[in-house]
């Protein structure tokens, strides 16, 4: 079980001070939290990827790179990946390079993205949302896939005799999660491919988490990748704990009555009812997320939003420190009752074990370095 | 077993928009065997409404609610006039509801007021949102200003409306199919992804 922490990137103000943090501040404090995160013993640290304000979450993969550069074990990941905005060709070349450079220490979820307004300004339009994804993932899996493609498709320019460098470390491609929070073909697309399902699970119901889940887990076994309960599942949580659970409480009631998502609507009390949402001691929190089984199935991942709704960073921070005590009994209490054949989370070592090693997929091409051309180019010029 | 659905948006307690909702679900039930009558006060979950536009899902009591129009085979309606046009915490019922819920639904249209200066909202405000909502309006719509209860002519409207909302619902077009894919088909019966990579283009 991978238990770790998610961020958007969301620049808020405090409501209880009415600060709010400049990019510089937001940008340095999401690498603390990640250098934090893998302090406290967390396995997975994601961040999300937006191209407006208030977000800083632009250039994932450079916050990645230079995350990993600082941590030495904690997985890096992202929540989401815009697959349907973000040119598949650089997101092969992205990711496969900082495969390398974090020695496969890094996995990707896709998502399709928030606003209509930001798809125009790569060219897309939201409508399209769905087939943009589905396309652009697939075009994405074949430039891991093989070292040279030709593919001609509705959403991009045809590509000709093209190599996406560098070829994913060890001959095997990052494992791939599909975020969705309400469309049933995302979750079908990933168990058709037999990738991971990561449902945001925050701000929504359990009835509704369940169906999602329940769906993806069907499609799974339905597309032949085995047992409907070795899919693999991720989900989402938001906490804010205290020792005292009264004082989580009044902390945080300022924050979640303004909050981006859910302020100005129903009450912290409704809220923490009706969604995952957990405010209150670090043993309340233990016990709710050991809940999320009931409805969802032993998973994979489980993945917490902490840094967001104006929180300052030290907050975060001490957040991070009580997740970090009720981590062992977290590890110890999914373990209970888990079933052998329930699968972990691939991970790079896993990925490469299954493909029966690691093997390098350098391609050498014969080029002049000057003006990159091929000899054979230069044999038929020859000739002509 | 027939089941109608009564939506009213009245704001008082009593309220004539109340009033005029109960006595068109009587006239109905009497032209009606075995009719099922579940009636939603908006004002009971206007909380669960203002929340599900900011939170993108319902309370449990607005959950019902959708539920049951949703399986109805017909509805009566009934908005008080607001600014020369339905409440807003009426068509914030209409605007939650997922796309395609009342299509081929029967709908009976009604409206009270203080003045009958209000009585063509009928046809300028509710029937244009039932029909964009591929609702089927019944083609007697029932206005009541303050001045109508206990007047003869609200009796008749109020009759002939119901009837035609019965002989509507017996020829009910709710069940045949619309061509539309709900959530609820997708969640059921998912669209197989090699039908979505082809829609996408990606073969």
């Amino acid at each position: 079980m991978q238990i770790g922490i998610f961020t958007v990137g969301d620049v808020t103000t405090d409501p209880t001070t009415g600060r709010t943090p400049t990019e510089y501040e937001r940008i340095k404090a999401t690498v603390a939290i990640a250098r934090k995160a893998e302090e406290v013993g967390l396995d997975v640290f994601a961040t999300g990827e937006h191209h407006n304000p208030p977000f800083i979450a632009s250039n994932p993969t450079a916050t990645l790179a230079f995350i990993g550069a600082q941590t030495e074990r904690i997985i890096l990941s992202t929540a989401t990946t815009l697959i349907t905005t973000t040119d598949p060709v650089l997101i092969a070349e992205d990711y496969a390079k900082i495969q390398h450079l974090l020695d496969g220490r890094v996995d990707l979820m896709m998502g399709r993205g928030n606003t209509g307004p930001v798809y125009p300004w790569f060219g897309k339009d939201i409508r399209d949302g769905i087939p943009l994804a589905i396309e652009n993932y697939a075009l994405l899996r074949r430039l891991w896939q093989e070292d040279v493609v030709t593919w001609q498709g509705k959403h991009r320019t045809p590509l000709q005799g093209y190599t996406s460098t560098p070829r994913p470390l060890d001959g095997v491609a990052p494992f791939v999660w599909h975020g969705s929070i309400r469309s049933p073909e995302i979750a079908e697309q990933a168990a058709y491919y037999g990738d991971g399902f990561f449902h945001n699970h925050i701000f929504w119901p359990a009835s509704h988490t369940r169906q999602m889940v329940d769906l993806y887990r069907r499609r799974f076994e339905h597309h032949g990748h085995g047992p409907a309960d070795t899919a693999i599942v991720g989900l989402g949580g938001q906490f804010f704990m205290r020792r005292n659970s009264q004082d989580a409480v009044n902390e945080f009631r300022p924050y979640f009555d303004n909050a981006p998502v859910y302020g100005h609507g129903p009450s912290l009390e409704d809220f923490t009812h009706q969604t995952p949402l957990t405010v209150g001691s670090p043993q309340q929190v233990l016990e709710r997320t050991l809940g999320f089984r009931d409805y969802a199935g032993h998973y994979q991942r489980q993945l917490f939003l902490l840094d967001h709704a104006g929180l300052p960073l030290k907050t975060v921070l001490e957040q991070l420190d009580l997740l970090g005590e009720i981590l062992p009994d977290m590890r110890k209490g999914f373990a209970e009752g888990r079933p052998p054949h329930i699968p972990e989370a691939p991970t790079h070592a896993s990925l490469v074990a299954g493909a029966g090693g690691a093997k390098d997929a350098t391609v050498y091409a014969a080029a002049d370095d000057v003006t990159g051309h091929r000899a054979e180019e230069q044999v038929a010029q020859v000739r002509a | 077993m027939t089941a109608i659905v009564v939506i009213s948006a009245g704001l008082g307690v009593p309220s004539s928009t109340r009033l005029l909702a109960d006595r068109l679900a009587a006239a109905t039930a009497a032209s009606v065997d075995d009719l099922e009558v579940v009636t939603v006060e908006l004002r009971e979950v206007a909380h669960e409404l203002t929340d599900h536009l900011l939170t993108g899902f319902p309370g449990q009591a607005l959950a019902a609610a959708i539920d049951a129009v949703r399986r109805a085979d017909g509805l009566i309606v009934v908005t008080p006039v607001f600014s020369a046009s339905y409440s807003g915490l009426f068509k914030t019922f209409f605007d939650v509801l997922e796309e395609g819920t009342l299509d081929g639904k029967p709908v009976l249209v009604a409206a009270t007021a203080g003045t009958a200066r209000h009585s063509l909202v009928i046809e300028h405000a509710l029937r244009p949102l039932f029909s964009y909502l591929h609702a089927v309006v019944v083609p007697t719509g029932v206005f009541a200003a303050t001045e109508d209860f206990g007047n003869r002519g609200l009796d008749a409207r109020i009759a002939r409306a119901a009837g035609e909302l019965s002989a509507l619902m017996g020829a009910s077009t709710s069940a045949a199919p619309t061509g539309r894919r709900t959530v609820g088909d997708e969640f059921a019966d998912p669209t197989p992804f090699e039908h979505l990579l082809q829609q996408a283009g990606a073969a």
